[in-house]
């Protein structure tokens, strides 16, 4: 199909009918809301058949999402900024109970000042909520990831809610070329809903979202770890797949002339965009320079990071977020990688810490979950 | 006490399979009361067992049988809810 002029807003919108999930819960917020805005005409003209449902709050729009995703219906919602602020307390719950929900985000700032224009803050917000936090380059990449989304988020070893970000107003409303995939061809690649417990399946009967006590809460919260882990793979899986119905392969990071660069710039969105040019400008005027754009902030793609920057001298990373009092998210990833000092996590959920886990700590025989039960 | 589960042994998301709900012995938790019954002011009417929140109240076919010590958590709502007082909350 011929390209179409669309916003990345609009484009989002396309993908959506085209996956046509079975639920929308949503509220509008500025700059997301051309995505829901677009569905929501899609609906009404009898082009997508989900049922929208007009909530009083992104809050109550993550619970309804949560509750019929996990009935066992596809669903699908969208924010910005302060309706994802909003919605946080919940997004962490969608994560822990593994309803795969997709949500399209356009990035915005968050208050205060009351600010309506792009940066990262409101992803940043959501960081160890457990979500997938993909960040698209631009329009074409919004789409393209919206439809590859439901495919990770309910990929049996993720059960994850997938999070596709794209810069507030710098792509949700500036049209570009999109290539749109056939209707049909979306919906053999989304294929059928399925996880493992529906609410609805009176076979199985399940009571979900328990209450966990020091006992389990560790365990409980490190199968997020677990299945963080196995979403890097899923997605550079699915991103093959999708490669093949749509001739354009996005993975969990994009080196760009970064084989022989000696000063490499690493950053997210759209501004990759901009500093693939700046690139191309400086490497002809014979300099060695390159970027690194990292497509999923979560999970962090650790080895494929410092593969790319391996021969890279001086590495410079761009936030759009900032840690006021700290490093700002991607910097202390990147720099992470770096360092030699050890990582234990402990305590989680009221877990007791022995002295002989201390010992053990010095000695380095500890493992990196301390107190955590685990098998091998 | 039964062994706990490894992080590989538990379901995504805690999800809780209703064969499994019946393992922790939630009637630990009592308040310091429990239901008595007087058998012989019983009607079967068995309004105790449709409103207790715990399904403590054991049958057996359709008459009554007593309670559940192991989930009864001493909540009153059967004696409250008996229609002859039969039913008398007893210190532990």
């Amino acid at each position: 199909m011929s390209p179409e002029l669309l916003t990345g807003g609009e484009a989002v919108a396309h993908a959506m009918r085209q996956v046509d999930p079975d639920v929308v819960p949503v509220y509008p917020i500025t700059p997301q809301t051309p995505i829901i805005q677009g569905f929501a005409k899609f609906v009404a003209e009898g082009r997508a058949q989900a049922e929208l449902v007009n909530v009083e709050s992104e809050h109550s729009a993550m619970s309804a999402a949560i509750g019929s995703a996990l009935a066992g219906a596809r669903t699908m919602t969208a924010t910005s900024s302060q309706g994802l602020a909003l919605m946080a307390e919940v997004v962490y719950i969608a994560a822990s109970m593994r309803a795969p929900v997709v949500m399209a985000l356009g990035n915005r700032a968050l208050s205060g000042p009351i600010n309506i224009h792009c940066d990262h803050s409101d992803s940043m917000l959501i960081r160890d909520s457990g979500v997938v936090q993909l960040f698209a380059e631009n329009a074409q990449e919004a789409y393209d990831f919206t439809v590859m989304a439901p495919r990770i988020a309910e990929h049996p070893d993720v059960l994850l809610p997938v999070l596709v970000g794209q810069d507030g107003f710098t792509i949700t409303h500036s049209a570009e070329p999109v290539a749109l995939l056939p209707d049909t061809e979306v919906q053999s690649f989304v294929g059928e809903y399925a996880i493992p417990f529906p609410l609805l399946d009176l076979g199985t009967v399940t009571s979900q979202g328990p209450f966990a006590m020091p006992d389990s809460y560790f365990e409980l919260r490190h199968d997020l770890v677990r299945a963080q882990e196995a979403a890097l793979s899923v997605i550079e899986q699915i991103a093959d797949e999708y490669m093949e119905v749509s001739g354009r392969r996005y993975g969990i990071v994009e080196p760009y002339q970064l084989e022989d660069a000696r000063r490499a710039i690493v950053v997210m969105g759209s501004t990759a965009g901009t500093t693939k040019d700046v690139v191309d400008e400086l490497r002809a005027d014979g300099r060695y320079v390159g970027l690194l754009q990292v497509r999923s902030f979560r999970p962090f793609p650790d080895v494929a990071v410092r593969a790319a920057l391996r021969n890279v001298t001086e590495i410079a990373v761009l936030d759009r977020a900032d840690s006021p009092g700290g490093r700002p998210p991607l910097f202390a990833e990147v720099v992470g990688l770096a360092s030699n000092v050890r990582s234990h996590v402990y305590g989680l959920g009221g877990r007791d810490l022995h002295p002989e886990d201390l010992r053990a700590v010095f000695a380095g025989t500890a493992p990196k979950y301390v107190g955590l039960r685990e098998e091998g | 006490m039964a062994r706990l589960s490894t992080w590989q042994e538990l379901p995504a998301g805690g999800a809780v399979v209703a064969a499994e709900a019946e393992q922790p012995h939630t009637g630990g938790w009592r308040t310091g009361l429990r239901p008595d019954v007087d058998l012989s002011k019983c009607i079967n009417c068995l309004l105790c067992w449709l409103y207790c929140p715990d399904s403590a109240v054991e049958l057996d076919g359709t008459a009554f049988a007593g309670f559940d010590y192991d989930f009864c958590k001493g909540c009153e709502i059967c004696a409250e809810a008996c229609p002859t007082g039969a039913i008398e909350m007893v210190a532990e």
